[in-house]
C-alpha cells in the first residue's frame, strides 16, 4: 500500500505512542525502522545518514542514527529532552514521544508518557525483563496508558528462538500481575532486519500475530472505548457586545474542549463550582452549529440562563457530576532541581483552574525500581510519592484513573515560574 | 467535518484533531496571557494559524494583534496578501522593519546585500520590548528539522529573548504553562505537532487562499549549489550565471535573498499535496536529494532568523 494511493481513505484519526528503552534495546534503530519502512523518512535525512554510516564503516543504513542528535545534545547536558517524531501511513496519522530511558531521566518518561495512549516496552531477547523493564512498566501503569506492547527485539541475536520468546512472556505476565496491568500484547521483533514491524520478514514464521504496525493501525483511540462522563473546562468566556453588531450585544459562548464524553444540544449541565444548573442552548464553532460535540473536540458552549461562568469552571451533566474538594491525595513525580520543600506553598494547575496548594503529608516515596514504599521527608528530582495536598480555592475533579484530563495536574514554584511537578489524583 | 462521520466514528479524524488540539493551545495563550501577540508573516504557517484563531475566537474579535517583522525583502506578492488578510479579518496588524532598527543602529548590516532573515529577531525583540508582549504565537513546527522535535508547545525566552534549551519547562498532558517574569516571555506554537502535509491537506480542507508564488508559475532562475536561486533586483544574475526559465513553487517563504522555489507544474492544493505526499514515498534519485537538502537548510535558515 503506498500512502498516495490511501491518502483520500479512511481516516482512522490519530494514535500517540511512547517508547521506552534505551539505545541499548534498539530503541533507535526500531523507531528509525517504523519511519523507514512507512516511508516518512524525507530523502535529505536518508541521505544525510547513509553518509555517515558509510564514513563509520557500516554497509547499511543505520537506521538509528535518525535520533542520534538528541544523544549528543543529551551528552551536553540537557537532562529533559522527549522528542516528538511523525509519521502516517494514509490510514493513521501517529505522533511518537521518545523518551531517554535511564532511570534518572523518570521525568522525561513521565512527560512522554502523559499524552500517549499506548506505550511500546522494549525488552532485549538476550537479556529478557530487567529492572529498566519494570520501571517502565510501572510508569505507563501509573500514567494510565490504557494499551502495553511488549517488544521482544533482537529476536536475530537469538535465532528466532520461539522457546526464548515465550520464556520472556512468561516472565514479564507475572511481573505484570502484580501491577494489575491488564491488557499486554507481546510481540517478537528484529528491529535491525525488520522483522515484524511493518513487514513480516522471514524468520519469525512460528508467531501468527499481528505485525507491530498492525497492532498501532488498529489500536482504539483514546476516547472511543468507553462511556466516559460529559467534562468541559471553561477556557476563555467569548463576550464581543462591542464588536457593535446587535445581534451579538447578549452573546456569551463558553469556549473550551470536551475533555471526555459528549454534550447535545438541550442537555442538562451543571457549572462546577458554583453549582448553577441550566442547559445547552447551542454549540458551536466559528459560525456553525452544531448538534452535538464528542470528546476532544474544541467547541464554544452557549447556555440557556444567563449564569457567572468565568475561566476555570467546568460544566458537567447534572446527573454525573464530579467530585469538588479542597484536598487531594495524589502520586507525585518530582520533576524540580530543586527539591520539594514541605513547608512551602505551590501552585497547583488542573484543568484550567489554579490554586495555591499546601503539602499536609508525604506518606511515602516510592521506589520505582522494587515499588517498595519508603518514608520521605523532602522529594528530589524523579522521585514519586504519595503526596497529600491541602488547598486554597476547590478544585473540580476526577480521580486520574477514571479521566487522565480531569485527574492530572502539575505544580508550578511561583518564585521561578517552573513547572517542577506532575500529579495523578487519586 | 459532517454529522454523518460524528455518528461514525466516535473518534476525530486526524485534521479535526490537530484542529481541535491548536485552538485549544490558542485558547489557553488567550487565557494564560495578558498581552499576547500572533506572529504573521503571509506564509502559509501564519495563514493556518489565522484560521484556527478565527475557529478559537470568533465571533468576538481576536484577543491579540497581528505582528509582522519585515525585512524590507520580501516579496511584494506576500506583503500585499498579508495586508488583505488582516484587513479582511478586521484584526489589527502590527509592521515593524528591520530597516527602522537599522536606522536606529541595533542592526548592522555587514555589506549591503547581506539577507536581512537574521536580523529580524533585533527587530521582534524591540517590537515585544515596545508593546510588552509577554508571548508571541507562531506557526513552527516540530516536523521542520531534527533539533525543533523536543521544542516546547511553550516556549520559555529570557528577558534577552533567548532559548535555552537547558532552561525549558516540563510540558505535561495539555497543562501548559505561561507564566513569565517582567521582561521574559513565551513563544507558543500551535501547529507544533503538524506536518508539511497536514498543513497542505488543512488549506485544502478550508479552502484557504494563499499568496500566488506558492504555486507553479513561470520564474527565472540561476542554478547554484543544487538551490534554485530566483533572479532578482536584490539577487541579480552574474556574469557567467546561467539564466533559466523554469516552472517553479515556493515552500516556504521568507526573504528574498535566502528563499529558493523548488521546480514544479504543481498549479493547484491539491496537486501540492499530491507532491508532498509523493515526496516521502518515491524512490529517491541523486537529484532530488539535493533538492531536499537544500530544502532543509533554508527551513533552517527561517527558523534562526524568526524564532
Amino acid at each position: 500500500m503506498s500512502a498516495i494511493e490511501s491518502l483520500p481513505g479512511i481516516d482512522n484519526g490519530l494514535l500517540r505512542f511512547l517508547t521506552c528503552g534505551s539505545v541499548d534495546d534498539g530503541k533507535s534503530t526500531l523507531i528509525g525502522r517504523l519511519l523507514f519502512d512507512t516511508k516518512a523518512i524525507l530523502a535529505d535525512t536518508l541521505h544525510a545518514m547513509a553518509r555517515t554510516s558509510a564514513r563509520r564503516g557500516l554497509e547499511a543504513v543505520d537506521l538509528s542514527l535518525l535520533t542520534d542528535g538528541l544523544s549528543a545534545e543529551r551528552e551536553q547536558g540537557i537532562t529533559i529532552d522527549v522528542a516528538y517524531r511523525y509519521f502516517t501511513t494514509g490510514r493513521r496519522k501517529y505522533i511518537i514521544a521518545d523518551a531517554p530511558g535511564h532511570e534518572q531521566y523518570t521525568r522525561n518518561m513521565v512527560t512522554a508518557a502523559s499524552t500517549a495512549n499506548l506505550a511500546i516496552i522494549l525488552i532485549d531477547a538476550r537479556k529478557g525483563v530487567l529492572t529498566q523493564t519494570r520501571r517502565h512498566s510501572y510508569l505507563a501503569h501509573l500514567l494510565g496508558i490504557p494499551h502495553v506492547v511488549v517488544a521482544i527485539n533482537k529476536m536475530d541475536l537469538v535465532d528466532y528462538d520461539h522457546a526464548i520468546y515465550e520464556r520472556i512472556r512468561g516472565e514479564y505476565l507475572e511481573f505484570a500481575a502484580t501491577l494489575g496491568i491488564g491488557d499486554v500484547t507481546f510481540i517478537p521483533l528484529s528491529a535491525l532486519n525488520g522483522d515484524m514491524i511493518v513487514d513480516r520478514g522471514e524468520n519469525l514464521d512460528w508467531y501468527g500475530g499481528p505485525t507491530l504496525l498492525d497492532l498501532l493501525e488498529s489500536a482504539p483511540g483514546a476516547h472511543s472505548e468507553r462511556d466516559e462522563r460529559f467534562r468541559f473546562p471553561v477556557q476563555f468566556v467569548c463576550r464581543p457586545q462591542r464588536s457593535g453588531d446587535p445581534k451579538l450585544h447578549d452573546y456569551r459562548g463558553f469556549m473550551g474542549r470536551v475533555e471526555s464524553g459528549e454534550v447535545v444540544v438541550g442537555d442538562e449541565i451543571l457549572v462546577l463550582p458554583s453549582e448553577q444548573r441550566s442547559r445547552v442552548k447551542a454549540i458551536e464553532i466559528h459560525g456553525r452549529s452544531l448538534p452535538r460535540a464528542i470528546a476532544e473536540q474544541s467547541v464554544t458552549l452557549l447556555l440557556e440562563d444567563e449564569i457567572d461562568v468565568s475561566r476555570g469552571d467546568m460544566i458537567v451533566h447534572v446527573e454525573k457530576s464530579a467530585r469538588v474538594t479542597r484536598r487531594i491525595e495524589t502520586m507525585l513525580c518530582w520533576l524540580g532541581e530543586t527539591a520539594l520543600d514541605p513547608g512551602r506553598k505551590y501552585l497547583i494547575r488542573q484543568t484550567t483552574r489554579e490554586t495555591k496548594a499546601a503539602i499536609e503529608a508525604i506518606s511515602y516515596r516510592l521506589d520505582i525500581n522494587t515499588l517498595q514504599q519508603m518514608p520521605a521527608e523532602h522529594l528530589g528530582m524523579n522521585d514519586i510519592a504519595y503526596v497529600i495536598f491541602k488547598l486554597a480555592r476547590p478544585l473540580c475533579l476526577d480521580a486520574y484513573a477514571e479521566n487522565r484530563s480531569t485527574g492530572a495536574f502539575i505544580v508550578i514554584d511561583e518564585t521561578t515560574n517552573n513547572t517542577v511537578g506532575a500529579g495523578m489524583i487519586l | 467535518m459532517s454529522t454523518l462521520a460524528l455518528q461514525q466514528h466516535a473518534t476525530l479524524s486526524h485534521l479535526d484533531w490537530l484542529e481541535s488540539e491548536s485552538i485549544h493551545i490558542l485558547r489557553e495563550v488567550a487565557g494564560q496571557c495578558a498581552n499576547p501577540a500572533l506572529l504573521f508573516s503571509g506564509g502559509k504557517d501564519s495563514l493556518v494559524l489565522l484560521r484556527l484563531a478565527e475557529k478559537a475566537f470568533r465571533p468576538g474579535r481576536f484577543p491579540f494583534p497581528l505582528l509582522n517583522i519585515d525585512t524590507g525583502h520580501n516579496y511584494t506578492e506576500v506583503i500585499d496578501f498579508r495586508d488583505l488578510r488582516a484587513c479582511q479579518l478586521n484584526e489589527r496588524l502590527i509592521v515593524r522593519s528591520v530597516e527602522d532598527s537599522m536606522q536606529r543602529g541595533s542592526v548592522v548590516l555587514k555589506s549591503a546585500g547581506e539577507s536581512r532573515n537574521k536580523h529580524q529577531s533585533v527587530t521582534l525583540l524591540e517590537a515585544i520590548e515596545e508593546f510588552g508582549f509577554d508571548c508571541c504565537i507562531g506557526g513552527a513546527r516540530r516536523d521542520e528539522e531534527k533539533a525543533r522535535a523536543k521544542e516546547r508547545i511553550f516556549s520559555f525566552r529570557d528577558e534577552f529573548g533567548q532559548w535555552d534549551p537547558k532552561n525549558q519547562r516540563p510540558e505535561l498532558w495539555d497543562l501548559f504553562n505561561a507564566k513569565v517574569h517582567k521582561g521574559e516571555n513565551i513563544r507558543a506554537f500551535p501547529i507544533s505537532n503538524w506536518t508539511e502535509l497536514d498543513v497542505w491537506q488543512y488549506i485544502e480542507r478550508e479552502d484557504l487562499q494563499l499568496p500566488s508564488i506558492y504555486f507553479a508559475h513561470k520564474r527565472s532562475v540561476v542554478r547554484k549549489n543544487g538551490l534554485l536561486q530566483p533572479v532578482t533586483e536584490l539577487t541579480p544574475a552574474r556574469p557567467g550565471d546561467v539564466v533559466e526559465e523554469l516552472s517553479v513553487r515556493f515552500r516556504t517563504v521568507g526573504d528574498i535573498t535566502c528563499t529558493a522555489p523548488v521546480e514544479s507544474t504543481a498549479d493547484s492544493v491539491a496537486r501540492i499535496i499530491e507532491e508532498t505526499a509523493t515526496t516521502t514515498i518515491t524512490e529517491r534519485g541523486e537529484t532530488r536529494l539535493d533538492d531536499q537538502t537544500s530544502e532543509a537548510s533554508m527551513e533552517q535558515r527561517k527558523k534562526e532568523g524568526y524564532f
